[in-house]
């Protein structure tokens, strides 16, 4: 996470015109080449980053993330519930926040969409402070809290009418809204059932309409799959997809699995911190050191011909036969350990050496096993609770730039 | 205001829609009718006294059903955990709270509107001014808004509605009871212990339909005092 310029921490708009003089062809950084944009934080030397920068009628705008978080802490008291948190969320992307219960996640999540106001630190949601202006932070927020807030007695449309006149949806622009948001959840089907007598994963995609009836830019999502059966799992995930792009959207889940399947970039939380963050590729590579590969071929004697084929790619740190009791009869695993992504080419050698290639792929329970030893934290853990002297030393930081950043609740 | 008005009509959606509005209209208005009949019928009073009697005994259900009716408002949504619907809304906690307490007040009024046929009853054989009957009523919203009030507080405070209906009722009992009080101290207190009273000394003018700008002024305060109190303890659970 890169860290940013004061001046690209403010502003009102997602959409920010960083330098004008760029679509003309200057610089006021030196940077001489046309079309040139200069950033704050990543500088004119480094060259533009290609997610921050878009062309909106021929001119080179900077786009500010739709989500800045830099120093969050919320205590409960003297308990330290998250912080020191700091992460940006860039338009359109689909975040994953994962962690164990108790990592901080829902807490951290209800702060990001106004329920909860920070004990300290800065979060801005679209360039808007959310202990300044909680208001204009709330209409561009949707939230889907882990049990979905809905009143058991109204029907889905009227709730969702009444979820969207609440959340400032123009009186006129009420059903065209509700309409639009219970067909992308599929929920149109039960716009006069009363809510009581919904399922719970429809309950969900309730809970979801309400929090996109008014469009917001920025939807937070507390466990969406929840108590769903797998029939319903499925079927969240493609919903959640179906958010990204127009949306960002943040997922919090205790289960990497439908993190991995569901987010463009991960957030490994853990006792109130980040403890890892980016792609499942990225973190792979970082974490594994290198990718692990799990191939399955024919059993036969050509096997020993593709394990030496392997082992000889370059790239390739090992190459072994896995003994797996539960492997089907007639296959044979092998473990591939390399440096990056190698599955083309070891797919390719493995055909050439003439072996029976009946499946690659990812070592998923490998990955899986890293992130439970970086949810659970082989380091020794941080003391969870803190003095008042020490939070109020908090507002000394040099990133504690809210005016209320150095508030105590009490 | 918008939001208020928008909150307020989804409460009174669910109180109609639930049990609780129907039931704890229809047990006022058996309570209030048994003893208007008990008041007007089995015992020789004047019209007004029995108008008087009347309003005293309205009194006291306007005051239980407020505390019933408002235990729900926010401990409800708590437990439901559709406060955070609210939360999260660009709705101010003091619209939130307006708008609860505007539904509340709203089905009290309708209850108290509904007991209208038994002052005009005393109209068909006896005597009785309209300006009597019309500060009665105004003293019982008075006191059902301030009840209305005292329990929406309660209801802020509490997990669940139980504990706001105890709670509710725990902070009107002492000042209900202020006047017994005031009998026991010397003066300056017993003077000031008396004014502070919720019923005693601040209803009774409009019992006898005098209106009595003092009492009007003492239930807005009352009023005010725990629809702020509410508003803040919302305020204050954010920062939490």
């Amino acid at each position: 996470m890169g860290s940013v310029g004061g001046s690209a921490f403010g502003g009102r708009r997602g959409w920010k015109l960083w330098i004008a003089l760029c679509c003309n062809g200057a610089s006021i950084h030196g940077n001489d080449a046309p079309g040139a944009v200069c950033n704050a934080a990543h500088g004119p030397e480094q060259g533009p980053r290609p997610p921050d920068l878009a062309r909106v009628s021929g001119v080179l705008w900077y786009r500010a993330p739709v989500i800045e978080i830099r120093d969050l802490y919320k205590f409960y008291g003297d308990r330290r519930a998250v912080g020191p948190v700091s992460a940006q969320i860039e338009k359109g992307e689909i975040v994953g926040l994962l962690g164990l219960n108790g990592a901080g996640k829902t807490t951290t999540l209800r702060v990001l969409a106004c329920d909860l106001l920070p004990t300290s630190g800065g979060v801005r949601v679209g360039g808007i402070d959310v202990v300044e202006s909680p208001h204009e932070v709330r209409k561009r927020v949707g939230y889907l809290p882990d049990t979905p807030p809905v009143y058991p007695e109204m029907t889905v449309a009227e709730y969702l009418s009444f979820a969207a006149r609440l959340r400032g949806v123009t009186k006129s622009g009420v059903q065209k809204q509700v309409g639009e948001a219970m067909e992308l959840t599929e929920t149109a089907g039960e716009a006069d059932t009363p809510i009581f007598a919904l399922s719970h994963g429809f309950r969900q995609r309730v809970g979801i309409a309400q929090a996109i009836v008014h469009r917001p830019e920025f939807v937070v999502l507390d466990e969406p799959i929840s108590g769903l059966d797998p029939v319903q799992i499925v079927e969240m995930r493609e919903l959640v997809r179906s958010l990204g792009g127009e949306h960002t959207v943040v997922v919090s889940s205790h289960i990497l699995s439908e993190i991995s399947e569901t987010c463009d970039r991960i957030l490994v939380i853990r006792d109130g911190e980040i403890v890892e963050s980016g792609t499942e590729a990225e973190l792979s590579a970082r974490l594994l050191k290198g990718m692990r590969l799990e191939i399955s071929v024919r059993t036969g004697a050509s096997v020993e011909a593709g394990l030496a084929a392997l082992r000889g790619m370059q790239g390739v740190a090992s190459a072994e036969e896995m003994t797996e009791e539960t492997a089907p009869a007639g296959e044979t695993h092998i473990l591939v350990v390399a440096d990056g992504d190698v599955r083309a080419e070891a797919s390719r050698t493995l055909v050439e050496s003439g072996c029976d290639l009946l499946g690659i792929s990812r070592g998923q329970r490998e990955l899986e096993s890293v992130f439970l030893e970086l949810s659970r934290g082989d380091a020794p853990a941080r003391p969870r609770r803190r003095k008042r002297q020490n939070k109020s030393n908090l507002a000394d930081a040099p990133s504690a730039e809210t005016p209320s950043a150095a508030e105590d609740p009490s | 205001m918008t939001q208020t008005l928008l909150i307020a009509r989804r409460e009174l959606f669910a109180y109609f829609r639930s049990p609780l509005g129907a039931v704890v209209i229809a047990g006022v208005l058996l309570i209030d009718g048994i003893y208007f009949y008990w008041k007007g019928l089995t015992e020789k009073l004047l019209s007004a006294q029995v108008l008087q009697e009347f309003f005293f005994g309205a009194s006291g259900t306007t005051m239980i059903a407020a505390i019933v009716l408002s235990m729900r408002l926010l401990a409800e949504e708590r437990q439901l955990g559709t406060i955070t619907l609210l939360n999260t809304s660009p709705v101010r906690d003091g619209e939130i709270v307006m708008g609860k307490f505007v539904s509340a007040f709203g089905v009290v009024a309708l209850m108290t509107g509904l007991t209208i046929y038994m002052p005009l009853l005393i109209l068909v054989n006896g005597k009785v001014s309209g300006g009597h009957i019309a500060v009665g009523y105004l003293g019982l919203l008075l006191l059902g808004a301030a009840s209305v009030a005292i329990g929406l507080f309660a209801s802020a405070l509490a997990r669940s509605q139980v504990v706001a209906l105890i709670l509710g009722a725990l902070i009107m009992a002492p000042m209900l009871l202020l006047w017994a009080l005031a009998r026991a101290v010397d003066p300056p207190f017993n003077g000031f212990l008396s004014a502070l009273s919720l019923h005693h000394e601040n209803f009774r003018p409009f019992m006898v339909g005098i209106l009595e700008l003092g009492a009007v002024a003492y239930y807005v305060l009352v009023t005010y005092f725990f629809l702020l109190a509410a508003t803040k303890t919302l305020e204050a659970r954010r920062w939490r």
